[in-house]
């Protein structure tokens, strides 16, 4: 809806809406600067913006403490390896739902929403249980199974609102065509889909990522991840704000990287079928 | 089964380097991140050179993440850790559960009779060691000498409650941002009411009678809270009820605290001038008294353990004895001082001159030997332990009588309405867990 | 046009999602319900048994159940109502042609990469400390006190930061909304004279109310599970001023070890969580399809 406005109203704006984005962005920009200070430096009285003790210190530290590269990795195979099998098994189910609707499809769709609503403290025992005794405990596959199912429900939802606005006719006339069932998946509807399936993936890879509950009680070392990671390193003894900034920093660094790289194609995604 | 079989062909390899084919068992060892434990893991070369059979991988956690993961593990038979650290809290409780590997026979070197007898009754359980101490605590007082200067007070060695009043009111002041005492205000059994637990024991109070009934009720705790109270809220740190161990300790090091009581182990940090700037500064006092017989220090001991689910005892017994041995110490000090070394686990430490020298290593082996778990309180009880009661259920109802009290410092509840809270929660608890017929 | 064959190549597409789904919260769910009558605690195992309604009873005697389902709904309602009036109020400012609308977009979505463990302890940390944050040092700039956030105002400090890792994520959405809002539309009501208000009120808020929806429900589903915050700031206190649900339920299950009185906490909030969901969609569902 961008229309033509006078030079003094878009200055205006433009000073509001950036004077808005720093201040939700501060505290962001503020742990980043903190990490970069001395321990002493980082809770300074009044606080220290320039004048700071700068130091790469904090980083040197907290990689030599901890196998950084290890946990980078788990959370990478987990995060992406969750979301993967997540689309696989709701690709199939969003466009049976959106394409062949029955009389309960919507029941459905809220019912796997509401299998989200259950928290996570309650099952905590139950579930530990059931994967030690499925030999799941500390294991990558164990944590992928856990988080796709978690997020399942938002990947079909988000998959079903896409697919539905995709007129069913290009799909009859693929059929038309004698296109079998699979092809007209594969070929038709899902390069159709692609930005709807590219945002999806993006958002449960976030949401993965940031898994911070499940992914701690369910890993010892081999499948820990960056949660675990932070919560090696969050409060020890003494003056710790500035590690513990460099290291939130080096946990979340690569997520935030994503995200901004591919924030065109979330925003685009993160719809919900909400825009008509 | 594999391991012989790999050992066997190492054996066999003709001309084969030896540690290359050696076979190789790996233990996990789950710790919490406080420093002296995130140094040892910078020592680990001179372990692998003494044990290159062992690998040892590392779940380094903070401690509440590191307890629920542990209990969790252990409770459940999980068998995910060989070597895992608890306190003296988790110690006898699990081992009369048959948690716990007994550590009875380790090997001659580790000189289990060098032990500190106050940490070492601690961890035993029927004349067997459960867990063996890799650093062991008291409390004590801290405080800025110059402050206490400027404002003329002298805090004596061996201070009573009114002693520290006098000086916290004394050294307080709001506006340049000195707060004459900090305590913890954080509600959890291990911390506010392991402060306010052991301050009790100084009063006159304890937990419970000798049937399991609760004594919130009495006039002792009466005395304790509306002390702490009042202390905290006229001259501690605004929003001290959010202040656990962690809070203080970086307020003492940055100058704020003018007192402070609180564990004997961060005398190492305050003490060392590239942590504070007033290092130079620091003075300890033993925790007060009321004259009744009893101090207000605790005892803890942050100790490995191998839990009866390991399947690699002998070698986690080759690595709680190499972590916690007097070679150890030695070996700390070597590398980075005297001064970080792990404190209060071993007789010999404190007979060493060199670390006899240090400011505070009298105060701290006062402070342990002062504390006694089997006969904590004024009047008699029917539990061990100095700051909780060694029985499963008191985490639980600690914390919940932890958050009441907090509730009382930050201002919601009156003390009278605190106690009587407290009171009825730990009858109710008792009586649901069986205690109180 | 769905033939009969078609129909069953859908139902057998759905089985795996659904039948992975109902497995995933039946095994969970009867285990909880299980454990919710039974006495079990994980550090003295010995005692085991049977125990009826007592570990309901406990919770709905317990002082801080009510409390903590009301701070449970003021957390969800609350979170609710600052994401979404602020997220179209920045959404609208963002839609207007400023410069730089990319790098804009990257700043406001940034907290939504944040792992919450870290958002809530940066938060305190850095921010609310009541001596070394930065709120203290804006006080004493001014030469006030500092506010106590966390002893004095618990709740709205919990609903605060969790307000602000939301933020992106509804903001996004609206804005998404507002830019297919055609323009035509909105310069045809001015041409008639509609005032900014108006236009708003009659125009943009119908064309987002689907995004609104949208924005309610999902964050409903994770608000209504929410501790991890508030057990790295406030611990619930001080006292049980911000005790939650799921907190209270976390409380019993990793600090009291009483896992019989967690699992029947579980199923209390299982319910809760339905009754919220039938209102929601008794509410807003019919918003959501056409």
């Amino acid at each position: 809806m961008a229309r033509a406005q006078s030079p003094r109203r878009t200055a205006l704006m433009t000073l509001a809406a950036w004077s808005v984005a720093l201040i939700i962005f501060f505290p962001v920009l503020w742990m980043i600067l903190t990490s970069f200070k001395t321990e002493t430096s980082a809770v300074a009285m009044p606080p220290e913006f320039l004048s700071a003790d700068w130091t790469l210190d904090n980083y040197v530290e907290v990689w030599a403490r901890s196998d950084y590269p290890r946990f980078f990795w788990n959370s990478v195979v987990i995060s992406v390896g969750s979301t993967l099998l997540g689309l696989v098994i709701a690709v199939p189910a969003a466009w049976a739902m959106a394409f062949v609707p029955g009389n309960k499809t919507k029941d459905l769709l809220m019912w796997m929403l509401s299998t989200k609503m259950m928290p996570a403290v309650a099952v905590m025992i139950p579930l530990y249980l059931l994967f030690l005794k499925l030999g799941l405990i500390d294991t990558k596959i164990g944590l992928v199974i856990a988080l796709m199912l978690m997020n399942l429900p938002i990947i079909i939802w988000m998959l079903y609102t896409y697919f539905k606005e995709i007129p069913a006719e290009i799909l009859e006339a693929a059929r038309m065509d004698g296109a079998g069932l699979w092809n007209e998946i594969v070929h038709v509807l899902t390069p159709m889909a692609i930005p709807g399936i590219a945002s999806t993936m993006l958002l449960n890879v976030i949401l993965a990522w940031n898994e911070a509950f499940w992914t701690i009680i369910l890993t010892t070392t081999k499948a820990a991840p960056l949660s675990a990671f932070i919560a090696s390193l969050s409060a020890p003894q003494g003056l710790f704000y500035a590690k513990l900034s460099a290291a939130s920093a080096m946990a979340i660094m690569p997520i935030l990287i994503l995200g901004w790289f591919s924030q065109k194609q979330l925003v685009r995604g993160l719809t919900f079928g909400a825009v008509k | 089964m594999k391991l012989t079989i790999r050992a066997l062909l190492g054996a066999c390899a003709i001309g084969a380097i030896s540690t290359a084919v050696m076979a190789e068992t790996t233990i996990t060892v789950a710790t919490v991140n406080n420093g002296d434990m995130v140094r040892m893991q910078g020592l680990m070369d001179d372990f692998y050179a003494k044990h290159p059979d062992i690998k040892v991988e590392w779940v380094t956690l903070e401690e509440n993440v590191l307890r629920q993961n542990v209990t969790t593990d252990i409770a459940t038979g999980g068998g995910q850790y060989d070597v895992i650290t608890i306190g003296t809290f988790e110690a006898p409780i699990w081992a009369k559960q048959g948690w716990l590997e007994g550590l009875n026979d380790l090997p001659a070197d580790y000189d289990i009779d060098d032990l500190l007898p106050a940490i070492r009754g601690g961890l035993t359980v029927d004349g067997v060691l459960y867990a063996s101490p890799f650093y062991g605590e008291s409390s004590f007082v801290n405080y800025r000498k110059d402050l206490a200067a400027a404002a003329g007070v002298t805090i004596p060695d061996a201070p009573t409650w009114d002693d520290i009043m006098a000086a916290a009111a004394a050294m307080t002041d709001q506006e340049a941002g000195i707060y004459g005492i900090c305590l913890r205000g954080k509600a959890g059994w291990g911390e506010n009411m392991a402060f306010l637990t052991s301050m009790a024991n100084s009063y006159g109070a304890r937990w419970f009678d000798e049937n399991w009934v609760p004594q919130f009720d009495s006039p002792e705790w009466k005395a304790v809270l509306t002390d702490y109270v009042e202390m905290l809220t006229k001259y501690g740190p605004p929003g001290a009820s959010n202040n656990g161990y962690n809070e203080n300790l970086t307020l003492s090091l940055q100058g704020k605290c003018a007192m402070r009581m609180d564990a004997t182990v961060s005398a190492g940090s305050l003490t060392d001038p590239a942590q504070s700037e007033f290092a130079e500064q620091v003075g300890f006092a033993l925790a007060p008294d009321m004259g009744l017989g009893k101090r207000a220090n605790w005892l803890w001991a942050w100790s490995l353990a191998i839990p009866a689910s390991s399947d690699a005892k002998e070698a986690s017994k080759a690595f709680i004895n190499w972590a916690t041995n007097k070679d150890y110490l030695a070996l700390v000090a070597s590398k980075e001082g005297w001064r970080n070394a792990p404190p209060g686990t071993r007789t010999s430490l404190y007979a060493n001159p060199e670390y006899a020298a240090l400011p505070f290593a009298k105060m701290t082996i006062d402070s342990i030997n002062a504390a006694d778990p089997t006969n904590p309180t004024v009047k008699p009880v029917p539990y061990v332990g100095v700051q909780f009661a060694a029985i499963p259920e008191f985490a639980g109802l600690a914390t919940g009588v932890g958050e009441i009290f907090s509730a009382a410092l930050a201002g919601q509840k009156t003390v009278d309405e605190a106690l009587a809270e407290a009171q009825a929660l730990s009858v109710d608890e008792m009586t649901a867990a069986g205690y109180i017929k | 046009m769905s033939t009969h064959s078609s129909r069953l190549a859908a139902r057998l597409m759905v089985a795996p999602s659904v039948a992975l789904l109902l497995v995933w919260m039946i095994v969970p769910l009867a285990m909880t319900l299980y454990y919710s009558f039974r006495l079990y605690r994980l550090i003295s195992p010995e005692r085991a048994g049977w125990t009826g309604f007592t570990n309901y009873v406990w919770f709905f005697q317990s002082p801080d159940f009510w409390l903590a389902m009301l701070n449970t709904l003021a957390l969800v309602g609350g979170v609710l109502v600052i994401t979404v009036v602020l997220g179209i109020l920045i959404a609208l400012l963002i839609d207007q042609p400023v410069k730089g609308q990319g790098v804009l977009r990257i700043l406001v979505i940034a907290p939504f990469f944040v792992m919450p463990p870290v958002a809530a302890s940066i938060l305190e940390n850095l921010f609310m400390h009541p001596q070394n944050g930065l709120f203290a040092a804006v006080s004493m700039g001014l030469g006030t006190q500092p506010i106590l956030f966390l002893q004095d105002y618990p709740m709205w400090s919990v609903i605060g930061i969790v307000s602000w890792e939301w933020l992106p994520f509804s903001t996004l959405i609206l804005l998404t909304a507002l830019q297919s809002l055609s323009s035509e539309q909105l310069e045809a009501a001015e041409m008639d004279g509609a005032g900014a208000f108006s236009r708003f009120r009659y125009i943009i808020l119908p064309h987002a109310t689907r995004a609104i929806t949208v924005v309610i429900l999902i964050q409903t589903i994770f608000l209504l599970g929410i501790f991890g915050e508030i057990y790295t700031t406030t611990q619930g206190g001080p006292g049980s001023a911000s005790t939650t649900l799921p907190y209270l339920i976390f409380k019993q299950a990793i600090v009291a070890k009483d896992i019989g009185r967690a699992a029947a906490g579980g199923i209390i909030a299982v319910i809760l969580a339905n009754v919220v969901a039938y209102f929601l969609m008794r509410g807003i569902g019919r918003h959501l399809d056409a």
